[in-house]
């Protein structure tokens, strides 16, 4: 390391002011300090620096997602081995998986980074370390069959209009990753959603064997058939296999039990708020219960603690929700934001037929409106400390 | 023509563009530009609507009594956009269908009632009827560029003819369904005036 450490410094002068390649002095300060922490010593205002700068936080999501980036490339092979009825061992499973999804996750980081690297040059600053867990999210979150022209198309749409407009990393209304998934929902509906995409080799099969539609898919189409309670839940897959993710739909998605690692490496760490994650689990729940209490449809009376277990909730509320920077900045906004996206995520599922997933629309719908949410609470603590003021003062007089 | 009454026509198309410098007439810019077409008999009949209401105001404008002028605007206005919706259903009428009640929308149109108030109730008709139009084509150059990319992402074609070959489809090329909605609409205003003030600095607010 002393010896990379050693060229680098070496060639740092090149690429400082008035070097033979200042102009690329921000694609230096990236690999710079991508390699070792900077060695940046603040000249005034707090001396003190955590060393865990944003790189440092960003990696640390970037682990909390591995479990679950590696169970989405096994049940991506299994559920292909599964829907063709073949049997095969771990490792050959797990080589068709990540032959699948490995390319999504290049394809993402590549055109996510020529941008942010072009954006840079152009503007002068350095690169943002955002896209390190933005590009793992997109894959993450996408069909297994989505064709990889479209992950470029969506990756440079959530880059650019998402965020570079806004004022690149930290200054973004909307979660990238999200606005990625929300531009192929709308814009490629057909590769997005059905029972066709879920599946790696689905659009194969022949028409009338079992489909990979995903459970949410299935429940949603059963509010159209109007199918009856107790066929709706022989449908439905075993807990265990939901919760340990032997289930169709997105890649990250599938494994509850992947994803309640990583929650707990964001928790323990504390990169991620457990506040948001705890207050939309409960608003998840508290929006199933309520529509037990109605019981309309089949659908309506399924437990609510099988709603977690399906679709992208856990996922969003884990890994998208707790976005540091489009999620609520107060503590008290924390607990507002976090219950209102599992109640909507859950009433979009269950009133909605045609967007059978509810969660992506509703964390965008919330990023939304974390910053109304942010100012209330913060005039709600202006108002009450003026109130204690002046009792304060009226004591004072008497 | 003098360079004055030139710069009437020009200044709209660029530096005092009724869309993307004065933000007006949004909405109709948003749902008229799916098809070329549309976007096209729009932009005309918003062109001509401003030139000869900002003819007719300003040829009146001394005799206009001020505390009512707003209503005597709204009569010129809604008097040229029927005879332009009636001429429209006499003659493109899928177009008229299509274009359904945005026509009809001219009258409470930003543009129309922005240049009457800003500049023909003080101008003589001519400088007027330069104005008018000029904002018209500004207006309506926003439009079919906005329109051309929408119909060529989002249907694969320009004026109704197939632009992109059969064989990309083949291909797994897919048409952007996106295009379609509204917002796309805005979003590719936006980059519009992103474009524009990137080359033309004195745009950029302080």
């Amino acid at each position: 390391m002393k010896f990379l450490s050693r060229y680098i410094d070496s060639i740092k002068p090149h690429f400082s002011k008035g070097g033979k390649f200042e102009k690329l002095s921000a694609t230096f300060e990236a690999f710079e300090t991508f390699l070792f922490v900077p060695g940046k010593v603040t000249t005034r205002g707090a001396h003190i620096r955590d060393s865990l700068d944003m790189k440092r936080l960003m990696s640390i999501v970037v682990i909390a997602l591995l479990p679950a980036l590696l169970f989405g490339m096994y049940n991506a092979g299994y559920q292909h081995f599964k829907l063709i009825g073949e049997t095969r061992t771990f490792w050959p499973i797990f080589g068709f998986g990540f032959l699948k999804v490995l390319p999504i996750l290049v394809i993402s980081y590549v055109t996510g980074l020529a941008i942010e690297f072009a954006f840079a040059q152009i503007r002068g600053h350095e690169v943002n370390e955002g896209f390190l867990v933005t590009g793992m999210l997109i894959p993450l979150v996408m069909p297994v069959n989505v064709p990889l022209w479209m992950v470029v198309v969506a990756t440079a749409f959530a880059v650019i209009i998402g965020k570079e407009v806004f004022g690149g990393t930290g200054m973004n209304i909307l979660n990238p990753a999200l606005t990625a998934r929300a531009f192929l929902f709308f814009a490629y509906p057909g590769d997005m959603t059905g029972d066709r995409v879920w599946v790696a080799g689905g659009g194969a099969i022949p028409p009338d064997a079992s489909t990979g539609a995903t459970v949410l898919g299935n429940m949603a189409q059963s509010v159209i058939d109007k199918v009856g309670f107790s066929e709706l839940v022989s449908k439905l897959p075993g807990d265990l296999d939901a919760f340990l993710g032997f289930i169709p739909g997105s890649i990250g998605e599938t494994s509850k039990l992947a994803i309640l690692i990583g929650a707990f490496i964001l928790v323990y760490t504390g990169v991620g708020s457990w506040k948001i994650i705890v207050s939309t689990v409960v608003g998840g729940l508290a929006m199933g219960w309520l529509l037990n209490a109605f019981s309309a449809n089949a659908y309506m009376e399924i437990p609510a603690y099988k709603h977690l277990l399906y679709g992208g909730f856990a996922f969003g509320a884990v890994f998208m929700a707790t976005d540091p920077v489009t999620a609520s900045q107060t503590e008290t906004g924390k607990w507002i934001y976090g219950f209102l996206i599992g109640m909507l995520a859950i009433l979009i599922r269950v009133l909605n037929p045609a967007y059978p997933e509810g969660m992506m629309l509703a964390i965008l719908l919330m990023n939304v409106f974390a910053p109304l949410i942010d100012h209330y609470v913060l005039q709600a603590n202006i108002s009450k400390r003026e109130r204690r003021l002046k009792k304060a003062l009226k004591l004072n007089n008497q | 023509m003098a360079s004055k009454n030139l710069k009437l026509l020009i200044n709209p198309l660029n530096n005092e563009n009724p869309i993307t410098v004065q933000v007006l007439g949004i909405c109709s810019a948003l749902a008229v530009t799916v098809q070329v077409k549309p976007a096209l008999i729009m932009a005309l009949s918003v062109t001509v609507v401003t030139g000869f209401s900002n003819l007719i105001i300003a040829s009146l404008r001394n005799t206009i009594p001020p505390r009512i002028r707003i209503i005597v605007q709204l009569v010129v206005i809604a008097a040229l956009v029927i005879i332009v919706d009636q001429l429209l259903k006499a003659y493109v009428y899928d177009v008229s269908k299509k274009l359904s009640v945005f026509v009809g929308l001219i009258i409470t149109n930003c543009i129309l009632m922005g240049r009457l108030e800003a500049f023909a109730m003080a101008n003589k008709p001519w400088e007027s009827f330069l104005d008018g139009i000029g904002n018209g084509f500004g207006y309506g150059m926003i439009l079919v560029v906005v329109s051309v990319l929408r119909e060529l992402f989002g249907s694969g074609s320009l004026l109704g003819f197939q632009l992109i070959p059969q064989s990309f489809y083949e291909a797994g090329y897919k048409d952007n369904g996106m295009m379609i909605l509204p917002p796309m609409a805005l979003i590719t205003v936006g980059i519009i005036i992103w474009i524009q003030r990137t080359k033309n600095r004195k745009l950029i607010e302080k």
